[in-house]
């Protein structure tokens, strides 16, 4: 008969684990890096700024907040509660108002020939902005731009955007693309 | 029922320790999926602003971050109180950006590179002029792909 084996004292296999986990709790962080994402224009070969493209002022919605953290859009002072509703009256421009953006036809996959907002919103800010508010700004910027999305969506498909098959995300991206310009930086007021 | 009867006299049996270990580990998996490395020790105060739309930034390892505020309670001797810009370690200056995206682009896989994203994370408090500051010079350096990070408010 084989002997029988001494069983292996596992008593300090915990003692190691506890020690690893540890390690790891100190180690490591809990927190998920998310933020606005945004894509920077690229600085403009040639350095002059006047030779290039340039939208029809009517196509352009300038967002501009100043030093004091107020909000003018499109020339008027406006509070930060009513920006989302301006934006998208601004970029689906609803009666076709000669004042809001233009729409030009382009044939998108899935979709057929639809009409695609030519309009951009151009965000200025100041030396003395502070960044709370800019995020601010962007954020309800990016939450308009989503809703229309999910409008369009739902128009098109019955479902919101982020039910959407990859295909058909696409053809809404084509269809409402975010267009959030950051202008180049103009010194203006403050020091 | 002498079937039945507790043989008095007897010691009661140790509680068996042997699963334990086995329930640590599983712990430890838990935190070693969940968790990230803490990649440095901030040197500026860092309150991140709230919003609401926000994305999730994948592939941490395409991520280079840059942190700007106030410099801590003891780096303010050094460094002043007006907000600052940490990239890696150190507090540095804005020139010194292109240098480090530059050298953070050496250190990535070749076909990775234009996949760069450059996470900022900005005290709330800050003022856009150094942030603007910032913005041209990723632009000179052509690093375009930014994420502006922030807290994601509950609603």
């Amino acid at each position: 008969m084989a002997r029988k084996t001494p069983e292996v004292n596992a008593s300090s296999t915990a003692d190691i684990a506890f020690l690893l986990l540890v390690f790891f709790l100190v180690t490591t962080t809990m927190d998920v890096d998310s933020g606005i994402y945004r894509k920077l224009p690229p600085i403009p070969e040639n350095q002059d700024i006047k030779n290039a493209p340039k939208s029809k002022p009517r196509n352009v919605l300038l967002v501009r907040i100043n030093y004091t953290n107020l909000l003018q859009v499109g020339g008027n002072q406006m509070d930060i509660s009513r920006l989302k509703d301006k934006v998208k009256e601004f970029i689906t421009n609803p009666n076709d108002d000669k004042n809001l953006s233009e729409k030009k036809f382009k044939d998108i996959p899935l979709l057929g020939r639809k009409a695609v907002s030519k309009g951009v919103v151009s965000l200025q800010s100041d030396v003395g902005t502070s960044y709370e508010m800019y995020i601010k700004v962007q954020d309800v910027l990016a939450t308009a731009f989503v809703e229309l999305k999910d409008e369009v969506s739902m128009a098109n498909w019955g479902k919101t955007f982020a039910d959407l098959n990859e295909e058909q995300q696409e053809a809404i991206k084509k269809l409402v693309p975010t267009a959030v310009s950051e202008a180049e930086p103009k010194k203006m007021g403050g020091k | 029922m002498a079937k039945f009867k507790k043989d008095g006299g007897k010691e009661t049996p140790a509680i068996s320790t042997a699963s334990l270990p086995d329930i640590v580990f599983m712990l430890l998996f838990f935190f070693m999926v969940s968790t990230t490395m803490r990649e440095v020790e901030l040197k500026v105060s860092n309150k991140l602003p709230q919003a609401v739309q926000v994305t999730k930034l994948e592939k941490k390892s395409l991520v280079s971050t840059i942190y700007v505020g106030k410099p801590k309670a003891q780096f303010q001797k050094n460094f002043g109180t007006e907000p600052v810009i940490q990239m890696n370690d150190q507090i540095s200056s804005v020139s010194a950006v292109g240098s480090f995206i530059a050298s953070e682009r050496e250190a990535r896989k070749e076909e990775d590179r234009n996949k760069m994203t450059v996470s900022l994370k900005a005290d709330a408090a800050t003022k856009m002029g150094i942030v603007t500051d910032i913005k041209q010079e990723l632009r000179k350096a052509s690093a375009l792909k930014i994420s502006y990070s922030v807290r994601k408010e509950v609603k």
